[in-house]
């Protein structure tokens, strides 16, 4: 019953509100190039599939070379952090300025140095940057949370670093980095969108540059339907996300027991 | 099987956690280390195993490094791994292949008990039956020196009783040797055969206390003579 509340409330709300915001936009008259009615949206959804799903697969192939590529950058950076206090004392302040320079102000740089006949190639670094501080953030953390009478004990048994970062810092930095793998998937995105948005039209072909040049025509219907299909693969990615935590924790940690 | 002669060690907080710790413990004793909060007990037991390394004076084992089997007052285990993955680890850290690894640590597991939770994960089993893996951990090794470190401080007095027991046999059953830390003067007056009693910090032992056999239960006479004695010993050491 649980269950079933949980995924008929937020529907119902969804429903409510869309009812509402066509029947204002009917009542009001409202200007299509101003807000165009759900009914327009879905319209143009349909009219320009084809075209949208293209640029889906562009931002989305960005997004996900990102994670990937900060993810395994993440994780190596903080297996060399936990490894050695001196290299993270010497590259940790780093990592942090390139994590609160915003990615807008770097983007044009990148864009240059890779060139724009890499147009990929760049917007993939530009989304890893953005993704790559909460992997190592959260792996540095469960990496050096390890308990420290269980890391005594693998001594004691003669273990290498190497096993005991196989059998005990890894599998104890998980949930760390599961948590910071979901907020790395959401900023994937956003860092792919803001790269293309840099790239600007003619180079880029993802769904922020749809929504720049539905801007620029006025189609305001296509751009909400990009808006909307960008807000949907970002609840995707974060729901995929969760299921991988839970998979991966549902037999032993507590976030995961309280969850379930 | 074991000496320490003339142990200091200061951490580097300044704290002087012992100085001119000196005592032996033979083969197939079992010796409890007792002594006030603070007193460096557990770091006594962490130079035994080699897991420190004191400023000055030495640890020295009778016939090279013997096999050890630590256990900690917190049952360490892995969370994320059941009871015979968390039994097995000191197997699979030599990596021994894994059904002769599994083998040995299901029989640990029968040995303290707990035959049949082989794949319960620690959050499934109570607080005794946590410390009773943590135990078959120790004994997967198959140690002949066993290092407790107030194993039973955070369990009821029931399981503590029943743990304590259960130690006991497995110290007869294997020949093993035991150094018991712990802050019980009742533990250590029925668990073990001598009694180091060490004084607050920096510590050393104070007193070197035989006990006499006949200490049958907890409530015999004999053991709650030896309670008199220890206590007594304890009590000038902190007072001292």
């Amino acid at each position: 019953m649980k269950r079933i509340l949980d995924i008929a409330l937020p529907l119902a709300v969804a429903a409510f509100l869309l009812g509402a915001w066509e029947g204002a936009v009917a009542h009001w008259q409202v200007p299509a190039y101003v807000l165009p009615a759900p009914s327009a949206i879905a319209r143009a959804f349909a009219d320009n599939f084809g075209s949208l799903m293209e640029a889906l697969a562009s931002t989305l192939t960005v997004t996900l070379e990102a994670f990937v590529a900060a993810c395994v950058l993440g994780v190596a950076t903080a297996i060399a952090f936990s490894h050695s206090r001196l290299l993270e004392r010497t590259l940790y302040p780093y990592a942090v300025i390139l994590q609160v320079t915003p990615v807008v102000a770097i983007a044009p740089l990148i864009l240059i140095w890779v060139g724009f006949e890499r147009i990929n190639l760049a917007l993939v670094i530009i989304a890893t940057i953005v993704a790559f501080f909460p992997i190592l953030a959260g792996a540095t953390l469960g990496l050096k949370s390890a308990d420290f009478n269980l890391i005594d004990l693998t001594r004691l048994y003669g273990a290498s670093r190497l096993q005991t970062l196989w059998r005990i810092r890894l599998p104890n930095a998980l949930p760390y980095l599961l948590s910071g793998m979901k907020t790395a998937g959401g900023l994937a995105l956003i860092g792919a969108v803001v790269a293309e948005f840099v790239a600007g039209s003619g180079t880029a072909t993802g769904l922020a540059w749809r929504i720049v040049e539905s801007g620029n025509r006025l189609e305001i219907a296509t751009l909400f339907a990009a808006l909307a299909l960008l807000a949907l693969t970002g609840v995707v990615i974060f729901a995929a996300l969760s299921l991988l935590e839970w998979c991966l924790l549902r037999r032993w940690h507590e976030s995961a027991l309280q969850a379930s | 099987m074991i000496a320490l002669s003339g142990i200091a060690k200061r951490f580097p907080n300044g704290v002087q956690a012992l100085n001119d710790l000196s005592f032996m413990v033979a083969r197939g004793e079992f010796v409890s280390l007792l002594g006030p909060s603070g007193c460096g007990k557990s770091t006594a037991l962490r130079l035994a195993a080699g897991l420190l390394t004191p400023d000055a004076g030495a640890v020295t084992y009778a016939d090279g490094k013997p096999q050890i089997g630590f256990v900690f007052q917190d049952h360490t285990l892995m969370p994320w791994a059941d009871a015979l993955t968390n039994a097995r680890l000191p197997l699979d850290l030599k990596r021994m292949p894994r059904d002769q690894a599994d083998a040995r640590a299901s029989a640990a597991l029968a040995r303290v008990g707990l035959a049949g939770f082989e794949h319960a994960y620690p959050r499934e089993l109570s607080g005794g039956m946590k410390m009773r893996v943590s135990i078959a951990r120790a004994l997967a090794a198959q140690p002949q020196l066993l290092l407790l470190d107030e194993p039973f401080a955070a369990l009821d007095e029931i399981t503590r009783n029943a743990l304590g027991d259960d130690l006991l046999k497995l110290w007869r059953e294997d020949g093993l040797t035991v150094l018991f830390v712990t802050h019980s003067v009742s533990e250590s007056s029925y668990l073990s055969q001598r009694v180091l009693v060490m004084t607050p910090r920096p510590g050393h032992i104070a007193a070197d206390i035989a006990l006499a056999s006949g200490r049958d239960s907890r409530l015999s006479p004999a053991t709650i003579e030896a309670q008199r004695v220890i206590s007594g010993a304890l009590n000038s050491a902190i007072a001292a």
